[in-house]
Parts: C-alpha cells; structure tokens; sequence
C-alpha cells in the first residue's frame, strides 16, 4: 500500500510538471449541475422528462472519518462517499451522462476510488478513478441502461472488501426518460423517495469480549480482516448506525402517498420487508426494463447489487422496514420506521376485541376442571 | 420512636465466611469492619408521594393513560442506598446460590449489571439467609417513593378515545423518541449520578433496576377506579431514567429493532429491607433477636 506521504509528494510533483487538461468538449449536451444530498433521502429530479439528454455533473468528497455504529458508543474507522454511509445516490436519466469529480483530500491516508455497476468498461470506472490523498479526478460515463445500481470503492486486493465494509458504497438510479411503468405500461409515480444502504460491519472485539477502537482505519486494517474473513457481521445496519432511520430520524408518509424505496447492498444478501405493508411494484433486481413484480411480502436484494419497491400507504400507524432475517434486524439492527399519518381504515383492518380475560364459558371441559381445583 | 426514624441497619458480610457475620448497631450505622459490605439502608420517613399507575391501561376498549394516584407508605421505607455492586454479586455466585453472569468483571465499586430478575431475586433470598434479615426487590410503588424527584413519570398525553389505534401508536412513538439516550451505557463506579434528597446514590442513572411489581392490564371504569383484568409476572416493571417493562429472564434489555423507543441501558437492582411490624417499638430488642436469627458465632 502506498504511503500517504508518497501519494502527497507524487501529487505534488504531477502538479508542477502537467497543467490539468481542459475537459475534453466532445460531447454538445446541455449540462447540468446537482448538489448531492445525504440519505435517506435523495436530491430533487424529475421522473419522466420531456428534456433531452444531459451531462449530469456530480461531486462527490471522499472523507475517512471515525463514526460511532450504535447506541453503545462502538466506532468504527469508517471510509465514505461525502461522508455519508452510504453515499449518496445520483438520479439521471437513460441516455444521460454522468460526469463526477471524484475528490480524496490530503487529510486521508488511503488511495480510493470509484466502480459503477451502471457504467460501462474500465472495470464500472475503477481503472480510471484511483487517486491519492491530494487528488481528484473527472470521470464520465454514459448512462445506458435503467435501473438502480450499487456504486463502490475498488482498490485492489483486500483493499476491496475493507473499504465497503468500512463505507464506501452507495447508489446510483437511472430513470427510463419516460418514467417507470408498470408491466402494462401504464406510468407510476412516486410521491416520496428514500434511499436506504445497508451495511454489514465487522467490528473487533478484544479479549473480553468488548469491540475495540482504532485511531486509524491503518491500524484497524489487520484486525477487522480477520473478523471479516469469518463471514459473520457484528453489525448489520441502515445507513450506517444502529437506529440511523428510528425515532426521531424515522421516514415519514402519509395515508395515500406513493412511496419508492431504494435499497442497496452492495456486499451481502439482504431480504427487506415492510411490517404491516408490502411492495406494490417491486423491480427486486432493481432493473426497469423488466416488469414489476406486484405485491410482494418480501423482496430480495443480492449482495452487490441495489433494488426498489413502490409502494402506496394505505393506513397510519407506524411501519418496521427491516432486514427480514430478525435476528439482523432486531439484534444485529437492520431495523428502519415509518411514521404515517392520516385516517385509519377499519374496513382494512379493526381490534374487534381489544384483549380481556378468556371468558369461562369457552374455557375447555379440561381447563375448568383444573382450575377449579386450584381453590 | 424517634430511634425508629434514624433506624439504620449496615450489615458487614465476612467475604466467604460462613457463617457470616452480621451485626446491626443502633441507632445509627456502624464502622464497616470487614472485606466486604452489605449497601447500607437509608430509612424514608412515611410521606404522600403521587404515583402514576405500572401497566397497561384502557377505558372502554381504547387505550388510556395510567391513572396518577395519591399514595402514602405508613410504615416509610428501608432501602439500599446504592445498587448491589458486582462484587457483591460476585460472592453469592462463588457460594453457588446466584447464576453466573456472562461479564466475569468483579468490580468493588460498580452497580452488577446484566441481571434478570432471577437473578435478583436469587441475591435477595441469600442475602436474607446470609443475614437473618428480609431482604427483597422494592415494588414499583416503593421504588418511586424512594426515588422521589428522581422518578420520571413518564405518563403519555393520549388523543381522545377514538376507534383509530393509530393516534395513540404515534403519540407513544413520538413520546418514546424524544427521551434521551444514556450517553455512556457502561457501567459507572457508584455515586457517578450523584444522590436524591433521599440519599439514594444514582437513581435514574444509567443501569436501571428491577421491580417485584408484575405487569398488568386494567380498566378504568367510569367512576375512576381500576379493575385489573391480567396479571402476568413473567414481565416485571424495571425502574429508572424511565420506567419499562421487561421479561423476567432478560439480562440485557438493549434491543436494535422492532420496538420503538429507548430501552434500558443496563439492568441491576437495589433491595428492600424489610422491617418487622412495629420495629420503632423493638429496636434493642430487635437488635438482638436480628443477631440471633443470623447465627452469629
Ligand atoms: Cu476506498
């Protein structure tokens, strides 16, 4: 692995000897600028457009940065896209291109960079994209296919695993330019959209059984590897933290609105599952020109890869979106909640008989019996 | 009588001894003497206390808040002025009459945490044996009583009755999201949270401690009174920052999912001591007949 000091002097001398190239003016297109948004949630964009294709420019900053994963306090020498686990998403369109300036400031101590599962060659953009503490670089790829698509770091080596586990993953959706359609073609549309990452995180623990911290992602290196290598997270979480989309951070809708989820995992299978509600339309590979499934139960996201599920409340209350493996999500924390409001349906559902003591008449013949012999 | 307010009782255990020793000294708390202490009780004088009522309650067939009723313990109470310690702990499961804890840590000067209910209750019954006193977990009643200011009363405002569950679901939700997190959840040495005009030491703290009260289900009838319609002692009412309900074999009340809100951090205990009847009466005689039924040698 290269030193930061190395990649900082190496920085340094390519800066004195080559100008930056001027962007290479190939493509004609209107472009247009997005500031990212952390999620859940997701920047402003339109559905369907009537607009041709653009040159859709991002920037994402890569930081190291310790985070705290749950309520214990336990913390993890994390690596994200804009600090956010996971990154954030980017929204273009078919035929779009994506342009980002990937940006790793001096104050990391790893190189990183950028694979696409959406782009095309160069290993998603990886061969492109890897760059030193002190750099950045412009990469450009055209949008080809639909769907929702995971983005992550990809060094080399072991390097790859350690740095998605330790953050760097997110999403990428690109929209057909006329919207999303059901299997009859007939156009859905989404008032709400959230975008959840799920991340499995394999924290050390010492001797006694308690995790241990790190001053450096370096120095947590040769321990969390062996952790991971066992295959079985410490943690599997939402969006970086234990309890990151609970509470008073839990999603909101109401009674009525059309809500699109999009949820990536870009390591490890996950199963998510609304308690209390289902998938309308669920594209569970996450890609458009396929059909739609229609109410699901539980839909299934493989690891490395990203799906979502549209789906209209119906009833207030709130919902657990999680991880339907339980033990992930009650114990590990793949736990998200949504608060609705509006007018409960009890065509949908009623408490006929709020709960009360079993009345002796339907007592069976044995229970009588036994309970009368106790006094 | 006046003897009976300032009644004190700190019975020193001999680490591993058997029979141990125990003495009690009147009228105020004697000098420990050997390894090992048993908490000392404080005495609350008798007093009015409002308590909001533990468990699950409905008006009609809609869910309601939990009446607030104007108690009085008579009798005043005998409480351990801080919560068992693990070393404490740690005796009982060298004599083989506490379960072992899955933390191995010993420490002298922190509460024991990662304790069930059962777990207390065993502590409890050998620690009355050990002493020839009556040692027992506080109910929730006891518990805010000693508390004092520093019991929450965590009484929800509920929307009017109506036939939409749903309103009463989010109130609960946004009321249990806006308690706040313990910053630190390990344990801390005794005393950290300071004491209570009662000179309870970290009550509300971060390890919360068990009740002997038992869950319930009641109605509110129409004129105010409360009828009981379930009684279910596999869950038992645990007290601290705030009040929770828990399974009685549960030693770690963290959960990461499904249900909302802010679980305990830690789970331990303090314990009652219970006075015989009329004990401003038998102090010195009491005295005596307390060092007789401990076999002390
Ligand atoms: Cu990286």
């Amino acid at each position: 692995m290269m030193t930061r000091r190395h990649a900082l002097m190496g920085a340094a001398l390519s800066a004195l000897l080559v100008t930056v190239p001027a962007l290479a003016d190939d493509i004609n297109l209107p472009r247009q600028s997005v500031d990212l948004v952390a999620p859940p949630f997701v920047h402003a964009h339109e559905q369907a457009t009537k607009e041709g294709p653009k040159v859709m420019q991002f920037r994402m900053v890569i930081k190291e940065q310790e985070v705290v994963i749950d309520d214990a306090g336990t913390k993890l020498q994390a690596m994200t896209f804009n600090g956010s686990m996971p990154g954030p998403m980017m929204v273009v369109h078919e035929g779009d291109y994506v342009e980002l300036t990937l940006v790793n400031p001096e104050t990391n101590t790893m190189p990183h960079n950028i694979d696409f599962h959406s782009a095309t060659g160069g290993l998603g953009g990886g061969a492109l994209t890897l760059i030193n503490p002190g750099e950045q670089t412009v990469l450009r790829w055209k949008a080809t296919r639909t769907g929702t698509f995971v983005y992550h770091c990809a060094p080399e080596g072991s390097m790859i695993p350690w740095h998605v586990v330790s953050g760097m993953h997110g999403a990428v959706m690109v929209l057909p330019r006329a919207g999303l359609k059901d299997r009859d073609g007939k156009p859905l549309h989404y008032d709400k959209i959230y975008y959840i990452g799920e991340n499995d995180l394999y924290i050390p623990r010492d001797e006694n059984g308690k995790y241990k911290s790190y001053d450096s992602p370096g120095e947590a290196y040769a321990d969390t590897m062996e952790v991971m290598r066992k295959l079985i997270p410490t943690h599997v979480v939402f969006n970086g933290k234990v309890g990151a989309l609970t509470g008073k951070n839990a999603m909101t809708a109401k009674v009525g609105e059309t809500v699109l989820v999009v949820h990536s995992q870009a390591n490890r299978d996950s199963r998510p599952h609304l308690i209390g509600g289902h998938g309308d339309y669920v594209w569970e590979t996450g890609k458009f020109s396929n059909p739609p499934e229609k109410d699901l139960e539980t839909w299934f996201i493989r690891g490395g890869s990203a799906g979502a599920a549209l789906y209209t409340f119906r009833q207030p209350g709130i919902y657990a979106y999680v991880n339907h493996n339980l033990i992930e999500a009650v114990e590990l924390g793949a736990t998200a909640h949504f608060k609705v409001e509006g007018d409960w349906n009890n065509d949908l559902m009623k408490q006929v008989t709020p709960p009360e003591p079993i009345p002796p008449a339907k007592l069976g013949a044995a229970e009588t019996a036994a309970k009368s012999l106790v006094r | 009588m006046l003897l009976a307010m300032k009644f004190k009782v700190a019975a020193t255990l001999a680490a591993f001894a058997s029979p141990l020793a125990a003495s009690v000294v009147t009228p105020v708390s004697l000098a420990p003497a050997a390894t090992t202490n048993v908490a000392e009780t404080v005495q609350i004088a008798p007093a009015n206390f409002a308590y909001r009522l533990a468990g699950d309650f409905s008006k009609d067939t809609t869910p309601a808040t939990a009446p607030l009723r104007n108690l009085r313990l008579d009798g005043g109470l005998s409480i351990m002025k801080r919560q068992v310690t693990a070393a404490e702990y740690a005796i009982c499961v060298n004599e083989g009459e506490c379960p072992a804890l899955a933390s191995s840590a010993m420490a002298a000067d922190r509460p024991v945490v990662g304790v069930s209910w059962r777990d207390a209750t065993a502590y409890a019954k050998w620690l009355s044996r050990k002493t020839g006193l009556s040692y027992r977990l506080p109910t929730d009643e006891e518990w805010v009583f000693a508390a004092a200011t520093r019991a929450n009363d965590d009484a929800v405002p509920l929307p009017e009755a109506s036939d939409d569950p749903s309103k009463v679901w989010l109130a609960r939700y946004e009321s249990e999201s806006s308690k706040v997190r313990p910053v630190a959840t390990a344990p801390q040495p005794t005393g950290s949270f300071g004491a209570n005009e009662n000179g309870l030491l970290d009550v509300g703290g971060n390890v919360w401690e068990w009740t002997d009260s038992c869950f319930i289900r009641a109605k509110i009838e129409a004129n105010g009174t409360t009828r009981t319609t379930a009684t279910n002692c596999g869950v038992r009412v645990v007290q601290g920052a705030h009040r929770a309900y828990m399974t009685d074999f549960v030693r770690d009340p963290r959960t990461g999912g499904c249900a909302a809100g802010v679980p305990p951090a830690n789970l331990g205990f303090r314990l009652v001591l219970e006075r015989a009847p009329g004990i401003g009466l038998m102090v010195a005689r009491g005295a005596a007949r307390l060092l007789a039924g401990a076999g002390i040698s």
